[in-house]
């Protein structure tokens, strides 16, 4: 008696090489992150004979060690982000805010703020978009003060430093400042302050969901283009902020911050320092990471990440194009005021 | 045939350019480009997030920079359709 041979018809068809690709990335990602700190100290202290006991020594270790975990931490978190947010479109947000009240509309917005895959770079057309819908300019606010500052790169970065705590934190005091901050723009009628063309924008054609009809190899390999996009763009600033955190780490006495800025002051000066810095997240982590181990508290540190993220000014030089000068000052100052109030909350709780 | 590419000069819309160009080229079509930088007008084409890729007057993709295929069969589709 002859058994039918039963051939596998996909040995490999395309969904199994495709697990079995993401799962060596995800491999190796793990081997990497598990194994780099060992790498530097043996490079670092054993090859070079660095003395890990000096200042020197220690700044570089913190260098090359921070730059290679936080490079690895981003490259998995904006892999598994930008895929799972393939799932969710701009468009989505605005038809999901659109029959929205002010209030409720402000929270709402600043939930989608930072679910939806936004670049600053697109906050032009996306205003205009959301006004000529009909989303209320607070609430359309809301949406662009809580995308940049309550992304998935601070969330993760801050978790692998901080831990849960310091994250939820986070999280809910930038939630806190998008929502307050854009329901009280809403309520100054900043409308006078907007250029008048924004609500002559009649919208024609139908509008394409970017979200639809893609693929699981269409997701990873936006996945895998917005890895490299976001790395390209932000190296300057993490490297030179990495650079920045090795000296501190190294030179500034333990406890200095403790010892020398712990008055009341502490924060507004950290707002102040803040918002004219321009960073993203990653760049300004590092940095955040040295000052709170030298002793400066938690709050503080918070606020001063905080203004440093959410206000930038190529993103105003863009939206000027929208807003009025009036507006972007008043938005500047509200903002500043709720990160502000945000910093000397978590410090009194804390 | 009528291309426009939405974006303000971000580096995707130069890289979609380039794509749509490759496109045309190995279809060996016909086309006039324009580049629509004003934040209004990107605006009132209902796209968000740029670049945006409108042939004859339609758009037909936004938000990411597609590969040469996708868009020499959104080409074709235009042209058949």
């Amino acid at each position: 008696m002859t058994l039918p041979t039963i051939e596998a018809k996909h040995p490999a068809g395309p969904g199994l090489r495709r697990s079995l690709g993401v799962g060596v990335a995800a491999l190796v990602w793990a081997a990497l992150y598990e194994l780099h700190d060992r790498f530097w100290t043996w490079l670092v202290f054993d090859v070079v004979r660095l003395d890990p006991e000096s200042r020197l020594g220690d700044a570089v270790h913190f260098f090359v060690y921070d730059v290679t975990k936080i490079a690895l931490l981003l490259t998995g978190v904006i892999f598994v982000v930008t895929v799972l947010r393939s799932f969710m479109s701009v468009e989505r947000t605005r038809a999901l805010l659109g029959g929205r009240r002010e209030g409720i509309g402000n929270v709402v917005a600043a939930g989608l703020g930072v679910i939806t895959p936004f670049c600053s770079c697109s906050a032009v057309p996306a205003f205009i978009g959301f006004v000529a819908a009909g989303v209320p300019i607070g609430v359309t606010l809301s949406f662009l003060i809580a995308s940049p500052l309550v992304n998935e790169v601070a969330i993760v970065l801050l978790f692998g430093m901080f831990g849960w705590k310091v994250t939820l934190l986070y999280i809910g005091g930038g939630m806190a400042v998008a929502v307050v901050a854009g329901a009280a723009l809403g309520r100054m009628h900043v409308e006078r302050w907007v250029e008048p063309f924004v609500f002559e924008t009649r919208l024609r054609g139908r509008v394409i969901d970017p979200a639809l009809g893609l693929t699981w190899d269409d997701r990873i390999a936006i996945g895998r283009e917005e890895v490299g996009t976001i790395l390209r763009k932000i190296w300057p600033y993490l490297l030179a902020g990495i650079a920045f955190g090795a000296v501190i780490h190294g030179w500034l006495p333990a406890d200095w911050f403790a010892d020398h800025a712990s008055g009341w002051w502490g924060v507004p000066l950290a707002v102040v320092i803040g918002v004219p810095l321009y960073s993203n997240a990653a760049g300004v982590m590092p940095l955040v990471e040295a000052l709170h181990e030298k002793g400066l508290p938690i709050g503080t540190v918070l606020a001063f990440m905080m203004s440093v993220v959410a206000l930038s000014t190529p993103e105003m030089i863009l939206l000027r194009r929208v807003l009025k000068p009036r507006l972007i000052a008043t938005y500047f100052a509200v903002v500043a005021l709720a990160i502000l109030a945000t910093g000397v909350g978590f410090d009194l709780i804390l | 045939m009528e291309i426009k590419i939405l974006g303000s000069g971000c580096a995707n819309c130069q890289r979609l350019e380039a794509v749509a160009h490759e496109a045309t080229a190995r279809l060996g079509i016909d086309a006039t480009f324009e580049k629509v930088t004003d934040p209004g007008e990107i605006a009132s084409w209902g796209v968000m997030r740029t670049p945006g890729l409108v042939i004859d007057d339609e758009v037909v993709l936004s938000g990411r920079v597609p590969n040469t295929d996708e868009v020499a069969a959104l080409l074709q589709a235009s042209w058949s359709g």
